[in-house]
């Protein structure tokens, strides 16, 4: 089966005629009907794990326990495929494919996975970003009289803020990444553009989703860098260079 | 035929349509050999894909570490594609490879080779600067001083990068079945449109068992040709 008889520049063109004609962008099942239902999803989920994960992270890692779930938390994390767990909440009697409000076909299996698998970036990176603040700084708020909540809301809280930005936009774009994936069990948002067009060989509008979904993935990367900059209460030239954290590794789907 | 008929209905399978177990082994039984090609599909794919992220991820890190402009460069543009979904990375790259295994090789080595650039570089650095003077002091030119003395101490933490690298292919596999090569992922898409419970949950769970396997041979690997680490561990 040859994907694209007319040679790379057909497609190419075929791209070109679905992104530039109207219809494909707005009504139902059009572009960005799928994106508004993405964005939604993509927010609410994220959200949620903000909500469920930041707290107990935070807590955890100013005492210092449970630092060995919250680093494996990941791992366990990167070896289930979205996909599989997406399949099995779909095939299940609940929460199956059943319609859940805005979010369309398979809501609620959908905000589900997105929620369990944007948890182990924020609950590890904010675990670690806490644990790491640097023990003598920790001492000297110590010997200055600091409670413990005083010392976590005044000095780990701000010195770890960079950090644990970095781990929901981490989150985020998994989260992102997730929701695309949702097409493949024909639940809802941008991929479905991607799967239908995979699915009647007309991969024209395949890879026009592919594009749409890839340009909003990367702005919303980028907007995430800047809104960590905006919340990160230590200026960029106070850092130390000792500061500079640790490398975390990201997770994709 | 008739016969047949009334045989099924006194004792459908527990894959039959109408039972639709989740664990059925009946269905493992008589379903063997789709499992295992799946099962091969997917490891062939998988390590193909860490091994050619490999190839690249060297001379990558070794330029990235060499000319410091270049490895802004080179970490910016693998952190942008690290953050477009695998969905849509595929077919970004049907129009130059087609319907066929390379796409999926490609498009995961290219998620495999972020991380890997990564820890070889940060794998790099973790070698205490006293010991590359020393090494210099002994007389080992750039190339013998880079083979036998900075790699085998980048070693743990290159190691390290490699089992997220594995462990995360094995899982961003199954999104291969977009193009029909996803190896145990074409049998989780199969699962979930023609409702089969029990072929989904078997591919699922095969899934997880290779991502586990892998990385506990890697972690052997790493024992085997890292004795001096755990030496220090135990003393």
């Amino acid at each position: 089966m040859d994907p694209h008889p007319g040679g790379v520049v057909n497609v190419f063109a075929d791209v070109w005629n679905h992104l530039a004609t109207a219809d494909s962008w707005t009504g139902r099942g059009g572009i960005l009907d799928y994106l508004v239902q993405q964005l939604l999803l993509t927010g609410t989920a994220l959200s949620l794990a903000v909500l469920l994960g930041l707290p107990a992270a935070l807590w955890l890692g100013h005492l210092g326990r449970g630092g060995f779930l919250a680093v494996n938390i990941s791992n366990v994390g990167r070896a289930v495929p979205t996909f599989a767990l997406l399949a099995l909440l779909v095939a299940a009697d609940w929460p199956g494919i059943a319609t859940f409000g805005p979010f369309g076909r398979a809501g609620i299996a959908t905000l589900i996975a997105l929620t369990l698998f944007a948890l182990p970036p924020i609950i590890t990176t904010t675990y670690v970003a806490v644990r790491e603040v640097a023990d003598d700084v920790k001492e000297a708020a110590r010997g200055m009289g600091m409670t413990g909540w005083q010392q976590f809301r005044r000095v780990e809280l701000p010195l770890a803020t960079h950090l644990v930005a970095g781990g929901v936009r981490l989150a985020l774009v998994q989260v992102w990444a997730t929701a695309t994936i949702a097409a493949l069990v024909a639940g809802p948002g941008l991929g479905r553009i991607i799967t239908d067009g995979f699915v009647n060989s007309d991969y024209g509008k395949g890879i026009a989703g592919a594009v749409v979904v890839a340009v909003v993935a990367l702005a919303l990367e980028v907007l995430a860098a800047l809104a960590q900059r905006a919340v990160d209460p230590i200026p960029r030239t106070a850092r130390r260079r000792t500061d500079v954290p640790p490398t975390t590794l990201p997770t994709t789907t | 035929m008739s016969v047949t008929l009334l045989v099924e209905a006194a004792e459908p399978s527990c894959y039959n349509r109408a039972v639709n177990e989740w664990w059925c082994t009946a269905y493992l039984a008589d379903y063997r050999q789709e499992l295992v090609d799946a099962t091969t599909q997917h490891v062939v794919l998988t390590v193909s894909a860490v091994l050619l992220g490999i190839v690249l991820a060297f001379p990558l890190a070794l330029l990235a570490r060499r000319f410091g402009r270049l490895e802004t460069a080179i970490t910016g543009v693998s952190t942008a594609l690290y953050t477009v979904p695998s969905l849509a990375l595929f077919p970004l790259l049907v129009p130059f490879t087609g319907i066929t295994p390379i796409t999926v090789v490609i498009g995961l080595a290219l998620y495999a080779l972020t991380i890997l650039v990564r820890s070889i570089l940060d794998g790099l650095a973790s070698v205490p600067d006293d010991v590359r003077e020393s090494a210099r002091g002994l007389g080992y030119g750039p190339a013998s001083q880079l083979l036998r003395i900075e790699l085998p101490l980048a070693l743990p933490v290159m190691m390290a990068g490699l089992r997220v690298a594995t462990v995360s292919t094995v899982a961003l596999t199954t999104v291969g079945a977009l193009v029909a090569h996803g190896g145990l992922g074409n049998l989780i898409a199969d699962g979930v449109f023609t409702d089969f419970r029990a072929e989904l949950l078997a591919a699922c769970l095969l899934c997880v068992a290779i991502a586990v396997l892998l990385d506990v041979l890697i972690v052997g690997v790493q024992r085997l040709v890292t004795p001096w680490t755990r030496t220090r561990a135990a003393s």
